[in-house]
């Protein structure tokens, strides 16, 4: 099959969503609901991958997690699209020094990598979801900015956009009419990309602390509090980290596979 | 070129002062007063006005700014609020525990990649290019701290084979020094190579569709001599600045490593200095973090330019 990749991709996704979905109408437990009588207990038909240090039933947790996961991806990933995209397109059709400026300061963002910023978010305003959002949106800005530019940039020189401007279609219908739908392909494969890169760093950030406060359950910090208990319980990390490195092959498949529909002479080369 | 790297080295010199403009702004004006917050919120104003001119936070921004990044070239960072002892020193001792985590991680991420990397291009369109590119990229989907907990799982806890943690510096013990050091370097490592191998293959089905590779055949070179011979030297262009760029983030995965395996790395000082709210030390380590970002990308940059005899030209 020669999109594989796309599907695969999909489907994890799909079950990533379907798990954040479930997770509103149904857990099999409250996955807040600390019990000190199930400590630690093994998987069993009551607890289907077992309870942690806590008593709260991981499966529970997981289901919970992926919610926690999906809002920060699609906060952080939609707060770096719809600022920067716009940011892009004007640096392509605005003056030449507005462009050489959007892309240096872009540059300088980039020297603050996502985990970087949200611990220094972290550190003057605390650690909470909110403070790691913006962070990983602020420092994902950057990647949209940059596609958006150059995305715009080669829509401008296609010869319906050349006939648009001799017809003196204001620069701004231009930008809605042709530029944004043409590079909206473009765009849909850099936010899947983007939010697997999101995943990751929200699972970091939780796992140092920084990120989503106890008691919401977040993938990131289950593994936290399961390193504690690698001697007696190591299965407590696989599943945590299993979810995880499930959503980010999934967004990445997804982002690749989008990818080669969109341009398929890149197909090749991955 | 000469024009071309005078004019990054012009950038890379804003972007350094922007930068240093841009950590000490957030870090100095954004959280308040570190007078208050040293002193509590029932402290008198006499004591807080006292504890402003004892850190020297009453003077104006410009002032301050000037006297922190005049320091920054000799490694004063100026003294913790919390702990009244000097930064440099600290940041110094844990920024070499913290390269030879990156270097040992950055070797490990090279030996992976680049064989792996080279058959898969070989084997491109064949069972086993596919299974080298299917496992890069689900190890590009495992970061580097879930790659930590699972060595450790298996390499400490089951097998009792390597220590789960800790660090002993190479001088005082060089045996257990790589004992220590092994599995956080696999940890960083095997994540990277996951990356890299991507860019190896890449670079190296880029290689073998060249004509100067066909006509080494032609001349009766095997496939394998042909890309040995002619191809590999190509393709470690964009590979070196793949790599080259990958430093930076080796740099911030360590963060996240150190923590895994208790390492006392520059990571694990910037955590414990936002844990106890020592903002001028997070300053310092921040900085330190975005210059070393910085310097490679330049250097990177510059390596480019001068390697690439196309980029040399454009110049």
């Amino acid at each position: 099959m020669r999109n594989a990749g796309l599907w695969v991709g999909a489907v994890l996704v799909g079950f990533v969503v379907a798990a954040a979905l479930v997770s509103f109408v149904w857990t099999p437990y409250d996955a807040v609901q600390v019990d000190s009588t199930t400590r630690i207990a093994p998987p069993s038909a009551a607890h289907w991958l077992g309870t942690d240090v806590f008593g709260r039933d991981v499966v529970s947790m997981l289901l919970v997690g992926a919610r926690t996961t999906l809002f920060v991806g699609v906060v952080a990933v939609g707060l770096a699209a719809v600022v920067g995209t716009p940011l892009g397109v004007l640096a392509a059709m605005g003056p030449r020094w507005l462009g050489e400026l959007t892309m240096r300061t872009n540059d300088l963002v980039l020297a603050f990598p996502a985990l970087l910023l949200a611990i220094m978010f972290g550190a003057v305003f605390g650690p909470s979801t909110l403070t790691a959002m913006v962070a990983i949106g602020i420092a994902t800005v950057p990647s949209f900015a940059r596609l958006a530019r150059a995305g715009t940039l080669q829509v401008l020189a296609a010869e319906y956009v050349l006939a648009a401007r001799a017809a003196g279609r204001p620069r701004a219908a231009i930008a809605v009419r042709h530029v944004l739908p043409n590079i909206a392909g473009l765009l849909l494969v850099q936010a899947s990309v983007s939010f697997a890169i999101a995943v990751l760093a929200e699972a970091a950030l939780s796992f140092l602390g920084f990120g989503t406060r106890p008691p919401t359950p977040s993938w990131g910090r289950m593994l936290q509090e399961a390193q504690q208990l690698l001697y007696s319980t190591p299965e407590l990390a696989l599943w945590p980290g299993l979810a995880i490195a499930v959503a980010v092959l999934g967004f990445n498949l997804l982002g690749d596979g989008l990818r080669d529909r969109f341009d398929p002479r890149l197909a090749d080369r991955r | 070129m000469v024009v071309q790297l005078l004019r990054r080295t012009a950038v890379f010199a804003v972007s350094l002062a922007v930068a240093t403009v841009a950590v000490f702004a957030f870090m100095t004006v954004l959280p308040g007063d570190p007078a208050r917050v040293a002193l509590g919120v029932n402290a008198t104003e006499e004591a807080v006005a006292a504890t402003r001119a004892e850190f020297g936070t009453d003077r104006p921004l410009a002032v301050q700014y000037a006297d922190w990044v005049s320091g920054l070239p000799v490694g004063d960072f100026g003294r913790s609020y919390v702990t009244d002892t000097e930064i440099g020193p600290q940041i110094l001792d844990r920024l070499l525990v913290t390269t030879w985590l990156v270097l040992a991680g950055t070797a490990v991420a090279v030996v992976v990649a680049v064989p792996l990397g080279i058959a898969a291009a070989v084997l491109h369109r064949r069972a086993g290019g596919a299974l080298i590119s299917g496992f890069s990229q689900v190890g590009v989907a495992v970061p580097s701290f879930i790659a930590g907990i699972l060595l450790v799982t298996v390499f400490a806890v089951r097998l009792g084979w390597l220590p789960s943690g800790g660090w002993t510096p190479p001088a005082q013990d060089p045996v257990e020094f790589l004992r220590r050091l092994a599995l956080p370097a696999l940890a960083l490592g095997l994540v990277q190579g996951a990356v890299l191998t991507r860019y190896v293959r890449s670079a190296v089905l880029d290689v073998l569709r060249e004509d100067y590779l066909r006509t080494a055949r032609a001349k009766g070179l095997t496939p394998i001599r042909a890309l040995l011979r002619h191809g590999l030297r190509n393709a470690a262009v964009p590979v070196v600045t793949v790599l080259g760029l990958q430093l930076a983030t080796l740099l911030i995965g360590a963060v996240v490593v150190e923590r895994v395996f208790v390492i006392p790395g520059l990571g694990s000082l910037l955590l414990d200095g936002v844990a106890n709210r020592d903002l001028l030390l997070v300053q310092g380590v921040v900085v330190v973090l975005v210059l070393a970002v910085l310097v490679v990308n330049f250097l990177v940059d510059v390596a480019y330019t001068v390697l690439d005899p196309r980029l040399r030209r454009a110049g």
